[in-house]
C-alpha cells in the first residue's frame, strides 16, 4: 500500500485483498470459512482461516445487477419468493459457484451468529448439510428486555469456547492465545476507526455523502480484525476531519436536507436511489449502520465481548431499538427518516410501525417508508420510491418553514 | 350416537368455541387461563397453578386492524392472532406466553399490546447440544414461573410442576398412541375428526383430554381393521388448517396416516425427561428436540424422519403444508423436495393460510395429484 493513497483506493484495495487472499488460499489447501455479517471474526483470524461474508457478496451481486438468474435458479430449487433474498443469491451460488462479482470458494466449514435475525441459522443450516461440513454457531437470544441478561451472557460465553474448541478440531492447531491478543485488539481498533469515521459525519455540513457507507461497510464486514480495515478507517476519519476544518460539505450544492435512512441498502438501485435523494438536495446523514460494527469490549474479557456481540440493534428490544434510532436522529441532526420496507428482512419491517411512531413522537421528524428489497430487484418500485421522498421533502420543508417563523 | 362420534363431538365443540371453554373453566375453577402461542411453550407451569393453558393458534378472521401495525408478509397465524389481539378477543386471559425461535414470534412479544394481559416472552436457545443451553432454558423457564406468579399472586411450587409434568407426559403418550391407532382406521377417524381429536387438546385441561382421548382409542381398538382404497399420506408442516382444506382431503379419500405438524404430533415427538429438577427437566426436553424445522439440527433429520414415516406407515405420499411466510419451513423444503425426488417419494406441497376464502386451488392440486398416485397404484 501507498501511503498516500486515499481511504477509498485502500477501501478498493484492502477489500479485493481479502477476497483474492481467500481464493488464493483456498488453491493452497487452506481452509476457508463462510460467516454471519456481524459473527465474532476473532477466532477464525486468530486461527488464520480465510473468512468469507455471504450476505456482502450477495449485496456485491445485487450492486452488479446479477442477483436476478441466480435468485431465479434458487427458487428452481424450491426456495420461496418469500425468503431473504441474500439467503437465495447464496444458496444459488453455491451450485453454480459462478457469478457477476468474484467467484468465491466453497467453505470448509460455516460461522454465524444470530445477532442480526434467526434466518441465518437456517440458511447456513442448508449449507452445512447440502456441503456436509461443520457448523459454528453463537447463538446470542434474543434480548426481548430492555437489558441483556447475565443467563444469556454464561451461554454466549460458553458458546465462543466452544467454537475454539471446534476450530481447533476443524484446524488440528491449537489456539494461539497471544495472537488472539493482537486480534481483538485489531478488531477494536477497527471498530473504533469506524464509528469515529461515521461520527464525524455529524458536523453540519456533512463532510461524507451518506451513501458511501455503503460503500465503506464492505470493509467492516469482511476485514474487521485486520490492520487494512483500520487503517482506511483511520484515514477516512482524517480526511474528513480535514474537509470539516477546511468548511468543505459532501454536498457541493448544499445539503437542504439530512435524513436518517432505517434498513439495508436496496443494492440493485443504490444509484437511483442517491440521485432521487439528491435531486431534492438530501443526505443520508444517519443510519444504523455506524453502530452495527461499533463492537466494544474489554480485551481478553469475554463476558464484555457477549454483551457486544448479543447488543446489536436488531436483537434489542423494541424499546431499545426506538432510543438507537432517537439517538441517531439526533446525533445526525437528521430532520427526516425514510424507512426501507425490507420485502427480505423480516426482523426489520415487524417493528416498523412500532418505531416509525415513537421515533417521530419524540424527534417530531417527519418519516416515508417505502417497499423494496436488499437484492432482489422485482420487489422495488422506482415510481413509488420518487413519489415518497418528494413526500418526505415537501413535509420537511414544511417543518422547515415553521421553525424560521 | 356411539362413543366415537360423542368423544369427537365433544372435541368439535371445543375447538369450535374457545371462549366458552376459557369461560366454563373459570366457572367451574375459579380459575383464569393463559394463552399459550406456538411452539413449544412450557404450558406444564400454567398448569401446576391449576389455570388453563389455552393454545393460540390463530383462526378464520377477516384482517382489518392488523393491517396497519404488520406487514402483509407475516404469517398468517400471527395476522390473525394480532388481529384478534386488536379485537380484545383475548382479554379474558389473565397473561400469555410467547415463545421467541423465530424473527416473527420475536416482535409478535414485543407488539403484544393489551394492557390488561400481560407478555410474557421467552427465547428457546438454538445451539441445543451444549449444556450451556439446557442451563440457559432451565432458567429462562424459572423466569417464566417467577412472572406468572407476580401475576396470579400465587405461589407454583417444583411440586405442582412435577405433578404436572407428570400429566403432560402421560397427554404426549396417549397423543402419539391415537395418532398410530387412528392410522388404522382411516374410514372412522377422517382428517377432519383426527385434527379436531388433536386441536382439542389447546383447549381443555390435559388429564381431561387424556382421559377421552384414551376412550377413544379403547373404542376404536375394538372396531375391525379395514382396508382402505383410498390414499395414505404423511403430512409436515406448522398446521392443516381450516377445516375446509382438511375437507378436501375428505373429499378425494385422503388419509392422514402420520403427521408432523407443530399443532399436533410434532409437540408430542419427545417426553420431559425425568429429573428433581423440573426446570432442567424440562430444558431437556428441547434438547432431545428432533425433526422441527425451529429446533436447529445440521444434520436436518426431519427429511430421513418424514422418508421413514412414509415407509412405517405404508403411506402413498407425503404432503408439505406450508405455512405462508413462514421462514424456517420455507428453508426445510427445497431440502426435503430434493430428498424425496431422490427416493421416489411422491411429494406435494399446498399453501396454508389461514385466511383463505376459496380452496378451489389446493382441490385442483390434490385431485390431479390424487389421480397421478391412483394410477400408478
Amino acid at each position: 500500500m501507498q501511503e498516500k493513497q486515499s481511504s477509498r483506493e485502500m477501501l478498493n484495495y484492502y477489500l479485493n485483498k481479502s477476497y483474492s487472499d481467500a481464493i488464493e488460499g483456498k488453491k493452497r489447501g487452506e481452509l476457508v470459512c463462510w460467516a454471519s455479517s456481524i459473527a465474532p471474526c476473532e477466532f477464525c483470524e486468530t486461527m488464520g482461516i480465510h473468512v468469507l461474508y455471504p450476505e456482502n457478496h450477495a449485496a456485491g451481486i445485487a450492486a452488479r445487477h446479477g442477483a436476478e438468474k441466480m435468485i431465479q435458479y434458487a427458487e428452481g430449487k424450491g426456495y420461496s419468493l418469500d425468503i431473504c433474498s441474500y439467503a437465495r443469491i447464496n444458496l444459488a451460488y453455491m451450485d453454480l459457484q459462478s457469478c457477476v462479482a468474484e467467484n468465491i470458494p466453497l467453505p470448509d466449514f460455516v460461522l454465524v451468529c444470530n445477532n442480526i435475525c434467526e434466518v441465518l441459522i437456517k440458511w447456513y443450516e442448508n449449507i452445512a448439510h447440502e456441503l456436509n461440513i461443520p457448523f459454528i454457531l453463537i447463538d446470542t437470544p434474543y434480548n426481548y428486555e430492555d437489558e441483556v441478561s447475565e443467563r444469556s451472557i454464561d451461554y454466549i460465553v460458553a458458546q465462543f469456547e466452544h467454537a475454539i474448541e471446534m476450530m481447533e478440531e476443524i484446524t488440528g492447531k491449537k489456539f494461539d492465545y497471544e495472537r488472539y491478543d493482537e486480534v481483538m485488539k485489531m478488531a477494536l481498533d477497527s471498530s473504533y476507526w469506524w464509528l469515529k469515521s461515521m461520527e464525524l459525519a455529524a458536523a453540519k455540513p456533512s463532510p461524507l455523502k451518506g451513501f458511501d457507507i455503503f460503500n465503506y461497510m464492505a470493509l467492516i464486514v469482511c476485514m474487521r480484525g485486520k490492520s487494512g480495515c483500520r487503517d482506511t478507517f483511520k484515514k477516512l476519519a482524517e480526511e474528513l476531519q480535514e474537509r470539516i476544518d477546511n468548511g468543505i460539505a459532501a454536498f457541493k450544492e448544499g445539503e437542504k436536507f439530512r435524513i436518517m435512512w432505517d434498513g439495508i441498502a436496496c443494492w440493485p438501485y443504490l444509484s437511483h436511489n442517491f440521485k432521487t435523494l439528491k435531486a431534492f438536495g438530501m443526505n443520508m446523514t444517519g443510519s444504523t449502520y455506524p453502530t452495527a460494527w461499533a463492537l466494544n469490549y474489554k480485551k481478553g474479557d469475554l463476558r464484555t465481548m457477549a454483551k457486544a456481540y448479543t447488543s446489536i440493534a436488531n436483537n434489542l428490544s423494541l424499546n431499545a431499538q426506538i432510543d438507537l434510532r432517537v439517538g441517531t436522529v439526533d446525533t445526525y441532526h437528521c430532520e427526516g427518516v425514510t424507512y426501507h420496507m425490507n420485502r427480505s428482512c423480516k426482523t426489520m419491517d415487524f417493528l416498523q410501525h412500532e418505531m416509525q411512531q415513537k421515533v417521530a413522537e419524540r424527534t417530531g421528524a417527519p418519516f416515508i417508508s417505502f417497499d423494496g428489497d436488499q437484492s432482489d430487484p422485482r420487489n422495488f418500485s422506482k415510481a413509488q420510491f420518487e413519489t415518497r421522498i418528494q413526500g418526505l421533502a415537501e413535509m420537511m420543508e414544511q417543518k422547515q418553514a415553521q421553525e424560521e417563523k | 350416537m356411539n362413543t366415537i362420534e360423542n368423544i369427537i363431538l365433544q372435541c368439535k365443540e371445543a375447538t369450535a368455541n374457545p371462549k366458552k371453554a376459557i369461560d366454563d373453566f373459570y366457572k367451574e375453577t375459579g380459575k383464569k387461563s393463559v394463552g399459550c402461542f406456538p411452539l413449544y411453550c412450557p404450558e406444564e407451569i400454567v398448569h401446576a397453578a391449576g389455570m388453563l393453558p389455552v393454545g393460540i393458534w390463530g383462526g378464520q378472521v377477516d384482517l382489518n386492524m392488523v393491517r396497519s401495525i404488520l406487514p402483509a408478509f407475516a404469517c398468517s397465524i400471527m395476522q390473525s392472532v394480532m388481529e384478534f389481539q386488536l379485537q380484545s378477543v383475548y382479554d379474558s386471559l389473565v397473561a400469555v406466553i410467547i415463545p421467541s425461535p423465530c424473527d416473527t414470534l420475536k416482535a409478535i412479544g414485543q407488539k403484544w399490546s393489551r394492557e390488561n394481559v400481560p407478555c410474557i416472552q421467552f427465547v428457546p436457545p438454538h445451539n441445543r447440544q451444549l449444556k450451556a443451553a439446557r442451563v440457559f432454558l432451565k432458567e429462562e423457564y424459572k423466569a417464566i414461573r417467577d412472572k406468572l406468579e407476580a401475576i396470579i399472586g400465587e405461589a407454583i411450587s417444583d411440586e405442582a410442576i412435577q405433578e404436572s409434568i407428570k400429566v403432560y407426559n402421560e397427554h404426549r403418550q396417549v397423543m402419539r398412541k391415537f395418532a398410530n391407532v387412528a392410522a388404522k382406521y382411516p374410514d372412522i377417524i377422517d382428517p377432519v375428526s383426527r385434527h379436531e381429536v388433536m386441536k382439542s387438546a389447546f383447549f381443555m385441561r390435559k388429564e381431561k383430554h387424556t382421559a377421552l382421548v384414551k376412550a377413544l382409542i379403547s373404542e376404536l381398538n375394538t372396531k375391525e381393521v379395514k382396508p382402505w382404497g383410498g390414499l395414505k399420506t404423511v403430512v409436515s408442516g406448522i398446521m392443516l388448517e381450516p377445516t375446509s382444506v382438511i375437507e378436501v382431503f375428505k373429499e378425494f379419500n385422503i388419509a392422514i396416516t402420520a403427521d408432523d405438524l407443530a399443532q399436533e404430533s410434532r409437540q408430542y415427538r419427545v417426553d420431559i425427561p425425568e429429573g428433581d429438577d423440573v426446570f432442567d427437566a424440562m430444558a431437556g426436553m428441547w434438547q432431545e428436540m428432533y425433526g422441527c424445522s425451529l429446533a436447529f439440527e445440521t444434520d436436518k433429520s426431519r427429511v430421513k424422519m418424514l422418508r421413514e414415516m412414509k415407509e412405517k406407515y405404508e403411506a402413498d405420499a407425503v404432503i408439505i403444508c406450508m405455512m405462508k411466510f413462514c421462514d424456517p419451513e420455507e428453508f426445510d423444503y427445497p431440502i426435503i423436495k430434493k430428498e424425496m425426488e431422490y427416493h421416489d417419494i411422491p411429494l406435494l406441497q399446498i399453501e396454508i393460510d389461514q385466511q383463505v376464502q376459496y380452496v378451489e386451488q389446493i382441490r385442483t392440486r390434490i385431485q390431479s395429484f390424487t389421480e397421478i398416485l391412483q394410477e400408478s397404484k
